[in-house]
């Protein structure tokens, strides 16, 4: 059977195509593919107990949170407090941002606004335990404005994409 | 009993997530390794003319399709500056680097949804070039 992603689910395929990847740079090159196979070891553990976190929290929340709960914090009409909540997460969280996919599509599903996902994943560009190394590439006036200007964008980005999302 | 009941329940709904979207997450995580394999760091100090609109343009999209730890964006940022490339630049490079993800859109458009994706992607892309516009023009009456 020929695999194509109709007769295969979405997300088998794509590992498929990375795999195949893998093998058409072993052909070109062993010594690429052998960096990047270490290097995705090396990454796996790296984000292990972040993705660990991440389903952690999943299942509290499928424990505590019901869609109300949610709804009341980052859903409609929450206003500043699930832009103070959506933002802070983002700055909080850790890791590859693509850890972070399955929790964000576990909380819409309860009822958390799109624009507070965009904040979220926006907002990660501060990364607190990095500001140091960044005043001292950049220089502390950058750092600070730049951290600004992130918040702000966060919201300015959020908008727009809910407001696109709810038109199309 | 209704107590354990739930915790099961909760269980098997965050283990089906797992199952789902493991795969994803696997792959992900060996295409950004293999484009930091395949990419020569090299290329980023290749690619800057001189020219800050069409650097800007070329950091934000350099940024974009890279990915890994920020560090190494600080790191190639704050050379690029010492060999005269614009902060306009290094600002789109540096941002789109962690708020736009080309090599993780696979991930996020099968977890999120395609229309999401895309549209975060885009409007994170526009506002970095937007950002790194306002710091310099910010940064020039500090």
């Amino acid at each position: 059977m020929k695999i194509t992603p109709r007769n295969i689910n979405g997300r088998y395929f794509f590992l498929i195509i990375v795999a195949v990847l893998y093998a058409v740079t072993s052909i070109i090159d062993v010594s690429i593919a052998k960096r990047a196979l270490e290097a995705s070891l090396a990454l796996c553990l790296q984000v292990l107990p972040i993705l660990l976190l991440g389903f952690t929290l999943i299942f509290l929340s499928n424990i505590f949170l019901d869609t109300k709960k949610i709804v009341k914090y980052v859903g409609k009409d929450v206003g500043i407090k699930g832009w103070a909540a959506s933002i802070i997460g983002g700055i909080m969280s850790s890791g590859p941002i693509y850890i972070w996919y399955p929790l964000l599509s576990n909380l819409r599903e309860k009822g958390m606004k799109n624009s507070f996902i965009v904040a979220f994943l926006y907002s990660r560009a501060i990364k607190v335990p990095l500001l140091p190394l960044m005043i001292y590439y950049f220089g502390l006036s950058f750092t600070l404005v730049l951290t600004l200007y992130i918040i702000v964008f966060s919201v300015i980005n959020g908008v727009i994409v809910d407001k696109f999302l709810n038109k199309v | 009993m209704l107590f354990s009941h739930s915790y099961k329940k909760a269980f098997l709904k965050t283990l089906g997530s797992f199952i789902q979207v493991i795969p994803i997450l696997i792959g992900t995580l060996f295409l950004v390794s293999w484009l930091q394999a395949v990419l020569s760091k090299d290329i980023f100090y290749r690619v800057f003319s001189g020219n800050t609109i069409l650097d800007s343009l070329a950091g934000a999209l350099f940024g974009s399709i890279s990915g890994g730890s920020p560090i190494t964006s600080y790191i190639i940022g704050g050379e690029l500056l010492q060999q005269g490339v614009s902060l306009t630049a290094v600002t789109a490079f540096i941002l789109t680097w962690v708020t736009v993800g080309v090599i993780q859109l696979p991930a996020e458009l099968l977890i999120l949804g395609k229309k999401f994706a895309i549209a975060r992607n885009i409007v994170s892309f526009v506002s970095a070039l937007m950002v790194a516009i306002f710091i310099t023009l910010t940064l020039a009456f500090i």
